[in-house]
């Protein structure tokens, strides 16, 4: 009976024993040392790698941190503040400040008030849409409706209403992968404590932006005579605020006569994770 | 001699492929098949995996297990074997290719437990290869079956991710269906081998 159970025993735990020995000996030779300070760094970025620190990713922005090729703390907008300062006291600088950011879409041309010229049955993106003549949209310019932007969010902050994208702004952190997930580049990061956006961005004469689309900007010069800071021009038949020069008083919005002006509270998750600072 | 071997790679990669014939591995296949880069990269893990725990193996079981009449042993010796080796692997590939272990990441702790490569160290038992080198032949053979059905099927799914299907099969329902046409597919190759080298 013995005999038959101890050269089975002794095998199996000579093996493991044998592959133990090696697996200690082997880590023990060959542990890589990380970068400590590296790694604590990159505890503190949220781990979206969405690039908006122009970095490849998490990775790549700790790592140019921990190397001191990168002196800027703030360049983390998803992280926001609270990041910043993680990183600051762990680099032993002083706290820069984050400029909060939204994602802002421009363009209001929904169902009810863009006109159609055809109906695509294709491939359900807006990438895909967009190569068939533009989209079935008569505005070339506009939205696409089919949700790119809203597939890519890694927030839940992009839902789709009446065949146009909507930012959920308690939920964006402004990282901006929708902004450059939109075929006809219609969504941009604008300051979360700004109110006023225009949405449209078609760049036609106001009679031809008429016949498409009874929300998008003609071109009236209104809003850029009734701002007082002069922060909005009109270039190439469309208005532009400058958010430098915008003191948020929400006059524009109230003349303009196609209702292209938004104006209404953004204020990103930042504001809501930690309360003004 | 050489005619053998190539009979032995042919027949383990088309007429016997682990993931379309014998349904060994399905884990990664529908896992890691979304994308080619992925599944080519899955591949060759696992071909590499199968070849080394081949080459640990087969000498233990007919040097040690069978002189001792231990083969009722084989399941767990080997699950430790390839377990360590794994390992083993992954320690040496952090250390000196830091680029290729962080882009295998998840997928090489993951083929520790794969059916596949417990399979092809079994199957060199079971089919009685009395060469080292039959059995090498033949995990190489596996390996590169399963990278063959992870590149076509990541073919077919970018295919099936721009299609719409009804609402009903969207998602692993359409998948299942399609791997399952392409496992058809395979048993074309049956029978084909051993008269294309005769």
């Amino acid at each position: 009976m013995l005999e038959a159970i101890l050269p089975a025993v002794a095998c199996v735990a000579g093996i493991g024993l044998l592959c133990a020995v090696v697996l200690v000996v082997a880590a023990k030779l060959m542990s890589v040392r990380e970068n400590a300070l590296e790694k604590k760094l990159r505890e503190c970025l949220p781990g979206v790698n969405c690039g908006a620190c122009g970095y490849t990713g998490c990775d790549g922005y700790a790592k140019a941190l921990a190397d001191k090729t990168e002196k800027k703390t703030n360049l983390c907008i998803p992280g926001a503040d609270a990041v910043s300062e993680q990183i600051s006291e762990i680099l032993g600088v002083t706290f820069q400040n984050t400029v909060e950011q939204v994602a802002a879409v421009h363009c209001c041309g929904d169902c009810e008030h863009a006109v159609q010229k055809a109906d695509y049955s294709g491939v359900q993106t807006c990438s895909g849409a967009k190569m068939l003549y533009g989209g079935q949209q008569a505005c070339t310019y506009g939205c696409l409706g089919k949700g790119d932007c809203a597939a890519i969010c890694p927030y839940d902050a992009i839902y789709m209403d009446k065949g146009i994208a909507h930012i959920y702004t308690p939920k964006c952190v402004g990282c901006g992968l929708c902004v450059k997930t939109c075929p006809n580049q219609i969504i941009t990061l604008i300051p979360d404590v700004k109110r006023e956006v225009i949405a449209c961005s078609n760049k036609e004469k106001g009679a031809v932006v008429r016949k498409k689309c009874t929300n998008g900007c003609i071109a009236c010069h209104k809003c850029e005579k009734e701002c007082p800071t002069g922060a909005i021009t009109v270039e190439e038949n469309l208005a532009r605020i400058d958010y430098d020069k915008c003191i948020d008083c929400g006059k524009c919005a109230q003349v303009c006569p196609v209702g292209c002006i938004l104006s209404e509270d953004r204020y990103g998750r930042h504001r809501f994770a930690e309360p003004q600072r | 001699m050489i005619r053998d071997l190539i009979v032995i790679i042919f027949t383990a990669m088309l007429v016997n492929n682990y993931v379309l014939v014998k349904f060994l591995g399905i884990c990664p296949f529908l896992g890691v098949s979304k994308k080619l880069h992925s599944a080519v990269g899955m591949g060759l893990a696992v071909t590499f995996v199968m070849l080394l725990a081949t080459a640990a193996t087969w000498p233990i079981h007919t040097y040690l297990l069978t002189k001792f009449h231990l083969e009722y042993l084989q399941t767990i010796v080997f699950i430790l074997i390839i377990a360590a080796l794994v390992q083993l692997v992954e320690i040496i590939l952090k250390r000196y290719l830091p680029a290729l272990h962080r882009s295998l990441g998840i997928y090489l702790p993951l083929i520790t437990t794969n059916c596949a490569v417990l399979g092809v160290a079994k199957n060199n038992i079971t089919e009685g290869y009395e060469l080292f080198i039959e059995a090498m032949a033949n995990a190489l053979g596996c390996g590169l079956g399963f990278l063959l059905a992870m590149v076509l099927f990541a073919g077919v799914r970018m295919r099936i991710e721009t299609a719409k299907p009804p609402k009903c099969f969207e998602g692993m329902p359409i998948t299942l269906i399609s791997a399952s046409i392409v496992a058809l597919a395979f048993y074309g190759f049956a029978g084909v081998i051993d008269n294309m080298f005769m």
